[in-house]
């Protein structure tokens, strides 16, 4: 790689010419995984010391775009210039030393180490003694520099989120980091923490560092971003646009677009009785912060109920308080029975089959037989259970049945489920989950990851079971999947239902609104003006 | 120059019996240096083990004793290992079933000349009940309290030994003697050379009804294991607790209960080690069969049906490895089985590729050797970049 | 004053299970469970007894059990680190291994007698009153040699930035990893290190504390104690030093080795023919499932300070579990 050497500090006599006044410019990035093109010939620059937002859905490119600046991918075409000057990065250690570091969305902290130590890991100085005096002063100092308020002597697991994200920042500062890009730094901070970050930032700019800032809440990037890049499906769909003189509503038509779906057959929407009913739900996440804040909502017997959210709002806690996986305060009942708290298997009873979100290690198990993760929710009662035993030949007719109905491409049945592909086993876990013939099927970001050919095959399958009269909840980061599908769109935001609209309601841009924190009111005005 | 480990995408059907296999090969032929090193004869010792262990209706059937308690804890450890529960307390578990049939006969529990029929199968009860016990104590502790069952099942081989130790050297003792009175015909196993007055074939041949229970416990747990509801949910357990959790199975009384029965199966080898070879309680009962269990176990792949096959293995291993110098020998060859076998299962899952490290870039710099090149960036799940 | 002879012995027996601990400590707080230790000790303990044997030289003795016992575990960071194998079952393996090996090397190692480390009394310190007898008369060097690595290894681990790296490692590998820290060779070092102070612990025994060679019970279970004691000291050099030393003090392997006949006025409860023994033989063993169970509980776990990582493989680019 190519390492700049130290760039002058930023003098206010000379006015900076173009060239030199961009800190980094992106041109024509190709990055490709596996069945994506994740960047499509993307354009990107940032100005020093400009914050320059970079909105788009999850999936739209973005965070591969910055891995790609911050060192941790390489592009297959393009160029990445940093302060003029061409650089091929190898590691993110090659990044930071150019001057330019990401603060991810999932921290790389030790919990168990203090703030100091944390800003000293893997730096060459201190040479051999820790003077932990010295150095927590030194960062007490720098911290102050920027408004990061965090105590430099406390150990990272007793600090709030929003705090380990600031000592992410001084990180990187105290790297001498020139240029930060920030991934979805907003998702997981309270309002006031929020506005913290953006006078952090903004102080960061006045110095001449230049930001780069990933989102998809369009209010706070509106009230951040000096430019806005907007990205959809790989590719720029907005360049550096001002951010003065942008709309909310221009800006999630941007975003979320109209995609050219497959066009489903669907039955005509007939409601029945209320199979899911959930009353005032509240529940934490995996890490004891609330996730859940008072839901409540209704499923009905043949309909889709598609859960419109960004992720981490509280979406797949929900899920697993259904399915009994989670414990919760309120009522959850289907068919008016009380599941809440009850243990998995008397949920199962209950008639509700559950897609999970994680299908390599809970939807099935990875190194058991397509046989037996096919009958992992049935073995409990004939024809699999004979007695107190598994009827082999019935489990496998059972495999080889729905293998076939299902065109599950395995070799055998008897085959080891993590030998095949992600659509495969998403229709192995369907047919199971459909075949239980369930009242309410929960499912969880059921195509996150297939090709096109298995999603649709995915959809169909909801649909049809829709028709047998079947309730759905429908759960997916997905926006044009949740509107193809569902009878019905609930917006959840921060562990509420902040709206609800019947397909014939639901339109992308007030969705779009409500999902990114957005009200109705920032909506009305925007399409008066458009 | 790097070691990569990628996954397979699919495995032959013969590339697991055949690294099995292979990694007994290669742990004889490190055994067999290491032997030669330290001054033995490699093939000599294994000709001679050979030999005295498979080389005569005697000898084999001298090697179905030693065979019979290897088959009934290696039956036990399999059964905790299908669920990935380490019971390495196979040894304690065989020490107090050992020591709950021996009470049977001793405090005594039933009255003195209690016919064979009802003593055995009370000594039997006893045996498992005991052997049960140490095994429910730390299913209880692993499920209930999070407890490692390594640590716990370990230390409970070493009180086990001192329990036995205190009865053995104090109430029980023979007149002062590290060992307890004999017990009475009718709490003896038959043997096969009962018999031999009706089949002179069978003069002098050892093997006991305990090699009965093993293959009838095999037999058992296959069914258990293989074709039952709760064989499944071990299995299920065993691979993603978290997708037995979304099956709706209640993990912890499983693995109390699978732990107790381990301990029970352990414990009918204690049972019938006393009652079939040794005819009284002594504190030396196992030259390790508890230990030796978790290889027979591994080598088996936890399959009931091998785990015969292996446990006859090492029960000749064990037989004929007395006699040869040095005493350790059958140990050591053990420790070297276990850790290829380990080796092996890693090659059946992964294929492994050595690569020389090719610099980045022309232009690249020489990275520190602290950080090799992030060559490998993560697959992404497309819909989980941003 | 046979209190102070079996405090004395506590100290010195205390030495094993502080260097086999503080090994252990090494290796887990850089993230890799080796549960090998009671293997590594008998082989060191062998290859120090035999080698003395050979030589004449306790000094190279003491060297081949600390190398016997590095490469043992080097073949331990093999398999769990690049091989990302079980390390539970490794460590098993390791432990069988060194066994079965130990008593290869050690056939006919019975009942013969080696030169001892040599031992010494430190001039002024053994003259203070109650304490300077007990800790500094007549003690092996390599107890004093556990005296000072004690805080030699609490100082590396938590004053000096190796230490720093070292718990980056255990605790949020992925974290070092992105911070430039190379993860597998840090844990390559330490899981060696653990092994090379495993050895020592063995080499104490049948050099200095109590010489000789007993087959599997020289070690006797105390491999294992030591890993309990680990989870007792929560990761910390100087609570498995004191853990150590009380330990080994309170326990028959100290008691009954003394030969001490009254503690306290009391009849000495750990001499051989006295049925009480084989009760008071069990406490070592109960006492470390109770500090397991203590240590063992979910909540507690991050109060304790137990490495986050222990245990995990680190695969670049596998996040979290």
């Amino acid at each position: 790689m190519t390492v700049a050497p130290e760039p002058p500090e930023p003098s206010g006599d000379a006015p900076p010419t173009a060239a030199d006044s961009l800190a980094v410019q992106a041109i024509g990035i190709v990055k490709e995984f596996p069945g994506v093109v994740a960047n499509d010939h993307v354009d990107f620059d940032l100005r020093r010391g400009e914050v320059h937002a970079l909105l788009g859905e999850n999936g739209a490119g973005k965070s591969t775009l910055m891995n790609i600046l911050a060192g941790l991918y390489r592009p297959d075409a393009g160029e990445v210039r940093v302060e003029g000057r061409p650089v091929d990065f190898g590691s993110p250690r090659d990044a930071i030393a150019a001057g330019l570091g990401m603060v991810h969305q999932h921290f790389t902290l030790v919990p168990s180490q203090t703030v100091t130590e944390n800003v000293l890991l893997g730096l060459d100085r201190p040479r051999f003694l820790l003077h932990e005096r010295e150095s927590e002063a030194e960062i007490g100092r720098l911290a102050e520099r920027f408004g990061l308020r965090v105590p430099p002597g406390a150990r990272i697991w007793q600090l709030s989120v929003g705090e380990q994200q600031r000592v992410e920042i001084l990180k990187m500062l105290y790297r001498g980091a020139r240029i930060l890009i920030m991934d979805e730094p907003t998702a997981v901070l309270a309002p006031q923490e929020a506005d913290e970050l953006f006078a952090t930032l903004r102080s960061m700019t006045a110095e001449g560092r230049s930001v780069v800032f990933i989102s998809h809440k369009l209010g706070e990037v509106l009230a951040i971003a000096d430019r806005i890049t907007v990205m959809r499906r790989g590719k720029v769909t907005a360049a550096g646009i001002p951010a003065t003189g942008a709309t909310k509503a221009d800006l999630a038509r941007r975003m979320v677009g109209r995609s050219v779906l497959e066009t489903l057959e669907r039955t005509p929407f007939e409601p029945g009785e209320v199979v899911l009913s959930v009353r005032d739900v509240v529940a934490d996440n995996d890490r004891l912060l609330p996730a859940l804040r008072g839901v409540s909502l209704d499923v009905r017997a043949g309909e889709i109920v598609g859960i419109a959210a960004v992720a981490g709002n509280g979406q797949s806690e929900l899920a697993e308080v259904i399915t009994g996986l989670r414990p919760c305060g309120g009522e959850v009942e289907v068919r008016g029975h009380a599941v809440a708290n009850r243990s998995a298997s008397t949920v199962l009873r209950r008639g509700v089959a559950h897609v999970p979100e994680d299908r390599t290690s809970v939807g099935t198990a990875p190194n058991l037989s397509l046989t037996d993760n096919l009958i992992m929710k049935r073995y409990r009662q004939p024809p699999v259970a004979r007695g107190w035993l598994v009827d082999e030949s019935s489990a496998r007719a059972i495999a080889l049945d729905l293998r076939d109905t299902y065109r599950i491409a395995a070799p055998t049945v008897d085959t080891e489920v993590r030998l095949l592909s992600g659509g495969n086993l998403q229709r192995a876990i369907l047919a199971r989950e459909i075949e239980t013939r369930p009242g309410l099927l929960v499912a969880v970001q059921p195509t996150r990851g297939l090709d096109v050919g298995a999603i649709e095959t995915v959809h169909r399958l909801l649909l049809d079971l829709r028709a047998k009269g079947a309730a759905i909840l429908l759960i997916s980061e997905e926006l044009d999947e949740i509107l193809a599908l569902s009878d019905r769109v609930d917006v959840m935001y921060e562990g509420r239902v902040v709206g609800s609209f019947t397909a014939a309601e639901a339109d992308i841009g007030r969705i779009g609104l409500l999902m990114t924190g957005g009200s109705e009111a920032d909506h009305a005005p925007a399409e008066a003006a458009g | 120059m790097t070691i990569r480990l990628e996954p397979r995408t699919s495995v032959p059907r013969w590339l697991s019996p055949a690294l099995t296999i292979g990694a007994v090969a290669v742990a004889l032929t490190i055994s067999g240096a290491v032997i030669a090193a330290v001054g033995g004869d490699p093939v000599a010792s294994y000709l001679h083990i050979l030999n005295a262990s498979f080389g005569s209706v005697g000898v084999l059937s001298d090697t179905l004793v030693k065979a019979t308690p290897l088959i009934l804890t290696g039956l036990a450890c399999a059964l905790a290992f299908r669920m990935r529960l380490w019971n390495i307390g196979a040894e304690g578990q065989f020490l107090l079933g050992a020591w709950g049939a021996s009470a049977v006969v001793l405090f005594p529990l039933v009255p003195a000349g209690t016919p064979a029929i009802i003593l055995i199968p009370v000594m039997m009860l006893a045996g498992m009940l005991a052997g049960g016990l140490w095994g429910f104590i730390p299913g209880v502790l692993r499920a209930r309290l999070g407890v490692n069952e390594i640590i716990a099942t370990l230390m409970l081989n070493y009180v086990a030994l001192l329990w036995i130790q205190f009865w053995v050297f104090g109430a029980w003792s023979e007149s002062g003697f590290q060992q307890t009175k004999a017990f009475p015909d009718a709490a003896l196993l038959p043997r096969l050379a009962d018999f031999a007055d009706a089949v002179p074939a069978f003069a002098g041949l050892t093997v006991h009804l305990g090699l009965l229970f093993g293959l009838v416990t095999a037999g058992l747990l296959w069914l258990f294991l293989e074709r039952s509801r709760w064989g499944y949910e071990i299995r299920l357990i065993g691979d993603s607790p978290r997708a037995a959790r979304y099956a709706g199975i209640d993990i912890g009384r499983r693995l109390i209960i699978v732990f107790a029965i381990s301990g029970a199966i352990a414990g009918l080898a204690g049972m019938s080690e006393v009652s079939g070879v040794v005819g009284r309680l002594q504190d030396r009962i196992s030259p390790g069969y508890g230990f030796t269990a978790v290889i027979v176990a591994y080598l088996a792949k936890f399959r009931p049906g091998r785990v015969i096959v292996a446990a006859i293995l090492f029960g000749a291993l064990i037989l004929a490895g007395r006699e040869i110098q040095p005493s350790g020998v059958p140990a050591m060859i053990q420790g070297i089985i276990l850790f290829t076998l380990i080796v092996a299962d890693v090659l059946v899952r992964y294929r492994v590729r050595i690569e020389r490290r090719v610099p980045v870039t022309a232009a690249a710099a020489s990275p520190p050797a602290a950080s090799p090149p992030a060559a490998s960036p993560p697959a992404p799940s497309p819909g989980a970049g941003g | 004053m046979d209190l102070g002879l079996i405090l004395a012995g506590g100290i010195a027996s205390g030495t094993v299970l502080l260097f086999a601990a503080i090994g252990e400590i090494f290796a887990e707080r850089a993230g890799i469970l080796n549960l090998g230790v009671e293997g590594m000790m008998l082989m060191g303990a062998v290859a120090g007894f035999s080698t003395t044997l050979t030589t004449g030289n306790p000094w190279i003795g003491l060297v081949a059990a600390m190398t016997v016992g590095g490469l043992l575990a080097l073949l331990h960071a093999v398999v769990t680190i690049h091989l990302r194998a079980d390390q539970v079952v490794s460590g098993l393996a390791l432990t069988f291994l060194g066994t079965g090996l130990a008593r290869v090397l050690g056939e006919g190692l019975a009942n013969t007698n080696v030169a001892r480390l040599p031992a010494f009394t430190v001039p002024v310190l053994s003259n203070i009153p109650i304490v300077g007898p007990i800790v500094f008369r007549d003690q092996s060097v390599l107890v004093y040699v556990g005296f000072v690595l004690v805080p030699l290894a609490w100082f590396w681990i938590e004053g000096t930035r190796p230490g720093l790296h070292l718990r980056a490692v255990g605790e949020a590998p992925a974290a070092a990893d992105a911070q430039g820290i190379g993860v597998y060779r840090l844990r390559y070092a330490y899981v060696v290190l653990g092994g090379v102070l495993a050895g020592l612990a063995g080499a104490t025994i049948t050099l200095a504390v109590a010489p000789g060679w007993f087959g599997d019970q020289t070690v006797n279970g105390r491999g294992w104690i030591a890993i309990g004691l680990v989870i007792f000291a929560r990761w910390n050099p100087i609570r498995a030093a004191i853990g150590g030393y009380l330990f080994a003090t309170i326990t028959p392997f100290n008691l009954g080795l003394q030969g001490v006949d009254r503690i306290l006025g009391f009849e000495n409860p750990f001499l051989p023919g006295r049925s009480a023994t084989f009760f008071l033989d069990m406490l070592p063993y109960l006492f470390v499932i109770a500090v397991v169970i203590l240590g063992s509980r979910q909540a507690a776990r991050r109060r304790i300070g137990a490495p986050a990582a222990l245990g995990i493989p680190y695969v670049r680019g596998e996040r979290g579990r």
